[in-house]
């Protein structure tokens, strides 16, 4: 996370001790709002001292520290003693109650009474113990930004009552929220999303919970294969396939196989199951697809109005759809979606794919070109031009094109040399 | 130093110096090495320590304007919204002068487009106002 090569300290260990530290602090009674600022400020403190001086008892480090904040903050010499004593006293958790800690701190940070930025970003910090700096970083955010989005979050927090048990589709929620954020800054914030998943698959036997971890290891693993060496997208079906990582694979399958057998089907779970059958192809041509259309089925029969309540699934669908029963038939059932997504980018770029795989090369470089005009994310946009640029090559306006482009010019990456400064 | 932002448009400004079709009928490479250029230009800003930012905005745009009590804010897209001037995306430069952020721009400016060939695309330059208080 953090990249200074001097820094010998483990901060995975460190932050996993975020959330029990924490937790034992609400439960002995202390204000959330201020025991998890109290806790990152101790969390500041560790990074800068263990390095040079490594503790004996870390976890019991932190809660000193963090105990010794909130008292400094309350200015209370009874009170120093009171909290100093007890704190010693405390007895080491078990190993569940390590897992409840966890669960205990997500149904807090994932209070439905929160907006989504909030919950995500007051997960990041409480529970998975990153810095506010961290976090802003991964947002591209100014750090002031974030410590006050993370303040404002615990502000609504207060007064409510956090000892009731959550909404566990909130939590799961988030979490996949903080997978899909990302890799691109300097925290890795898919690797986080799972290292969470992971420990609340621990705290809750709930299926949908490890399908979630299944779903982030199995897409996660083909993540080597997804940007060329320029930085560019990779489709599904040009990824080399000996870049995907295997232990994960396996691991993904493995989680989800556990989650299935409980027969309690879910979001997640189905769509792990569909991210394993990609997975499991030696090559795109032999992908399941009969399997994975059945699996959608299943996913659109989950909700009662799937186009409107959940038009990602059925889009997923049509491709589905396009593969087994036709390029015609993947675009008729995109049909369905036009009033709800069609003005998304993803809505006209499946069904240029659609085209494309029905050898309708024109209707395809349009497709991509239209959603390339709605793309919101650079690296897409770009894709998508060059996917659009590539149907056209080898459309009708190829020949038009290429000899406009072959006049024997050179392309230099660079037309003239910059002056120095 | 001054800062400068190197606007550039979708649309807009001075009569094209060579006019080019949109990017998605250009021929695949030609696409590839204008989006390679444009990640070089950032990387030689960054290097030569003259990189504050850059970012890239969608096509589509909204006017909005207070409605006033009671009312729904009132939002347009614009007067002849085929037309109007419309940024595409910028580089933030930190630099030593004036005449440093005009080379940099005519640099951006030469990015390859079809063929190869540069592209003499205008590029807007704009001085970013400064919040420090000057010492004369």
């Amino acid at each position: 996370m953090i990249d200074e090569p001097a820094r010998r300290l483990d901060e995975g260990a460190l932050r996993a001790l975020v959330p029990r530290v924490l937790a034992g602090l609400v439960r002995r009674g202390e204000d959330f709002d201020a025991a998890e600022d109290a806790l990152q400020e101790a969390l500041l403190e560790a990074l800068r001292v263990w390095p040079e001086h490594p503790p004996r008892d870390p976890r019991g480090w932190l809660a000193t520290v963090a105990t010794r904040r909130l008292v400094d903050a309350r200015r209370g010499e009874a009170a120093r003693h009171r909290r100093e004593e007890a704190n010693c006293a405390e007895p080491r958790p078990a190993a569940t109650e390590e897992g409840d800690d966890t669960l205990f701190l997500l149904f807090c940070c994932c209070h439905p009474g929160l907006a989504p930025a909030a919950q995500v970003a007051l997960t990041l910090r409480a529970v998975g113990g990153l810095t506010t700096r961290e976090i802003a970083d991964a947002f591209y955010v100014p750090e002031a930004t974030m410590a006050q989005r993370i303040s404002r979050a615990k502000r609504a927090l207060r007064g409510r009552r956090l000892d009731r048990p959550g909404d566990l589709a909130v939590v799961l929620r988030v979490l996949y929220l903080v997978y899909t954020a990302g890799h691109a800054g300097r925290v890795d914030l898919a690797g986080e999303a799972i290292r969470l998943a992971r420990q609340l698959t621990l705290a809750t036997a709930e299926p949908e919970a490890r399908g979630l971890l299944a779903l982030m290891l199995l897409n996660h693993a083909r993540l080597p294969a997804r940007l060329d060496s320029e930085g560019r997208i990779v489709t599904l079906d040009r990824q080399d396939r000996g870049l995907w990582d295997t232990r994960e694979i396996a691991e993904g399958v493995r989680v989800l196989r556990s989650a299935l057998v409980v027969q309690r089907p879910g979001r997640y779970q189905v769509e792990a199951a569909i991210a394993a059958l990609h997975d499991d192809a030696a090559s795109a041509g032999e992908t399941d697809w009969p399997q994975i259309l059945a699996w959608y089925d299943d996913l659109v029969a989950l909700t009662g109005d799937p186009v409107r309540q959940d038009p990602a699934a059925v889009l997923g669908r049509a491709v589905a759809v396009g593969h087994v029963l036709g390029a015609a038939a993947g675009l008729r059932e995109t049909d369905r979606l036009r009033d709800v997504i069609g003005e998304r980018h993803r809505w006209h770029a499946v069904r240029g794919h659609l085209h494309e795989l029905g050898g309708d090369l024109p209707a395809a470089a349009a497709a991509y070109a239209a959603a390339a005009h709605r793309a919101t994310n650079v690296a897409e946009r770009d894709h998508l031009v060059r996917q659009a640029a590539r149907a056209r090559a080898v459309g009708p306006r190829a020949a038009e094109t290429r000899s406009n482009s072959s006049s024997g010019q050179s392309r230099p990456a660079a037309p003239f040399r910059i002056p120095d400064t | 130093m001054p800062k400068y932002l190197l606007l550039k448009h979708y649309r807009g400004g001075p009569e094209p110096h060579r006019p080019v079709p949109p990017m998605d009928q250009w021929a695949p490479e030609d696409v590839d090495a204008h989006i390679a250029f444009l990640r070089h230009v950032s990387e030689l800003l960054e290097k030569n320590g003259e990189y504050v930012d850059a970012q890239a905005l969608t096509p589509e745009r909204t006017w909005v304007r207070y409605g006033g009590p009671d009312a729904a804010p009132v939002t347009t897209d614009g007067p002849l919204p085929e037309t109007s001037d419309l940024v595409a995306g910028w580089y933030m430069i930190d630099v030593e002068s004036h005449k440093r952020a005009v080379e940099l721009a005519a640099y951006v400016s030469a990015g390859p487009g079809p063929g190869g060939a540069p592209l003499h695309e205008w590029i807007d330059v704009r001085e970013v106002m400064s919040e420090a208080s000057s010492d004369d």
